[in-house]
């Protein structure tokens, strides 16, 4: 029996073979990836935000160094996903104007505000930790470019981890001031942060096919729990708490169990009612605007020299 | 199927009329800076090998822009860009037919004789 393009397709994503640009694809994997990818682009982009927010006040020039590095690799984590995502056949401009549209997402974490210099250490130990859950198995996805991407970003953000770990750490060998600031950090973070890895596997309806299709690796909850399980250990280190009362080791599970998560809340940040969802998408859509003289400008020299050496060759 | 393989635009796709600045499917994708693809030479004595793409106006903002993308940790001594709409690529739905020239022929690779083991410096 002859086999169909769907079913050779999946053969190859069975037997780990990547999947190319010019392979031929479904629709459907083409259009999970697209969503998938340029979300992902998104979510680099607005989350330098809340950062920038405090690149000027960081407390000493060392940090200072360090958080505008880290918030330009955001950008070129941006970058690397914007053209992974266009291979698969849309464009850089299609997918700014979903983005300054409201029609894409973006991570809803970066909705939130950063009220204190501990939310750098808060954001590197648990938002990046969480990403890097989240990131760590795209180095294996079944799409060639993504994949690709994706071991150059993981490659880069342990570093970001480790520097907010290192401001969290610092400020909690300091006076009660600091400490306070610190737990106060990671109260806010915590519950965001592992809202990071979505909705429930029961409630997640992309997962199945996703993980059918190797786009996904494991599912939102096996990662949360992982993640859980790290931090339970790691805020030892600290002498903070993790603000979830019913955080405790299951010896039988062999892992945390923890507290409900409100996805009510969850659910009203994606809907665009978080506290910075306006602000974020302003700040965004100003940087666009401000620019395009900017862009024009370039396009316009870039169109004189060429003209000019049409000019010299005739 | 035709469907899925006309719209390609970044490494290895294609032919200029695909290239990204013709991506029309919005109206202010006219004004997009075309694309490139970037290829960093690591160290001295290797290949340059491609990396990934970008978006600039012309090469030497395609050359700086690849540097602050593609080379913030010391990836590289040496960058080309291209613009991608000049890439031509091999069609992988032909790929046995074009590869088949090769797969008959196990006499070009050194493992196919066999020389006694006595027999060394070979």
């Amino acid at each position: 029996m002859e086999k169909n393009l769907e079913q050779l397709f999946q053969e190859k994503i069975d037997k780990e073979i990547r999947i190319e640009p010019k392979d031929w694809m479904p629709e459907k994997y083409r259009q999970t990836l697209i969503r998938q990818i340029s979300q992902h682009a998104h979510s680099e982009i607005v989350g330098m935000l809340p950062e920038g927010n405090w690149i000027t006040r960081a407390p000493n020039l060392r940090r200072k160094a360090i958080l505008l590095a880290k918030v330009q690799d955001e950008a070129g984590h941006g970058l690397y996903l914007y053209s992974a995502a266009e291979t698969l056949g849309i464009s850089r401009d299609e997918m700014y104007e979903q983005l300054h549209s409201g029609k894409a997402k973006y991570s809803s974490i970066f909705n939130y505000p950063t009220l204190s210099w501990a939310d750098m250490g808060a954001i590197g130990w648990l938002v990046d930790g969480a990403a890097i859950m989240n990131q760590v198995p795209l180095c294996r996805t079944s799409y060639g470019p993504y994949a690709r991407a994706m071991v150059r970003v993981c490659k880069e953000e342990s570093f970001h981890q480790r520097q907010g770990f290192e401001i969290l750490l610092t400020l909690s060998r300091g006076n009660e001031a600091q400490r306070r600031m610190a737990q106060d950090a990671i109260n806010r973070w915590w519950w965001p942060s592992i809202m990071m890895f979505g909705p429930k596997d029961d409630e997640s309806p992309n997962t199945i096919q996703s993980m059918k299709w190797k786009i996904k690796r494991f599912t939102n909850d096996e990662l949360r729990q992982k993640f859980v399980d790290i931090c339970a250990e790691q805020i030892k280190i600290l002498n903070l708490t993790i603000p979830d009362p019913d955080l405790k080791w299951n010896e039988e599970r062999g892992h945390y169990d923890f507290g409900a998560i409100n996805w009510d809340e969850f659910w009203q940040v994606i809907a665009g009612n978080g506290p910075c969802n306006k602000q974020r998408l302003d700040a965004r859509k100003k940087a666009w605007e401000d620019g395009k003289w900017v862009r024009d400008a370039a396009s316009a020299y870039a169109a004189k020299r060429v003209a000019r050496k049409e000019v010299k060759v005739a | 199927m035709k469907q899925y393989i006309k719209k390609y635009y970044y490494g290895d796709y294609g032919e200029g009329k695909n290239g990204a600045a013709d991506i029309s499917t919005s109206g202010s994708s006219k004004q997009e800076w075309p694309l490139w693809e970037v290829f960093i030479r690591s160290k001295q004595g290797l290949d340059h090998k491609h990396v990934g793409s970008l978006h600039a106006a012309d090469a030497q903002m395609a050359i700086e822009n690849a540097r602050d993308v593609y080379t913030r940790r010391n990836e590289g001594i040496s960058i080309w860009v291209v613009e991608s709409k000049y890439i031509h690529a091999s069609n992988p739905d032909e790929a046995d037919a074009l590869y088949d020239p090769a797969n008959d022929k196990a006499y070009r690779h050194p493992t196919f004789y066999d020389l006694p083991d006595e027999l060394t410096h070979i």
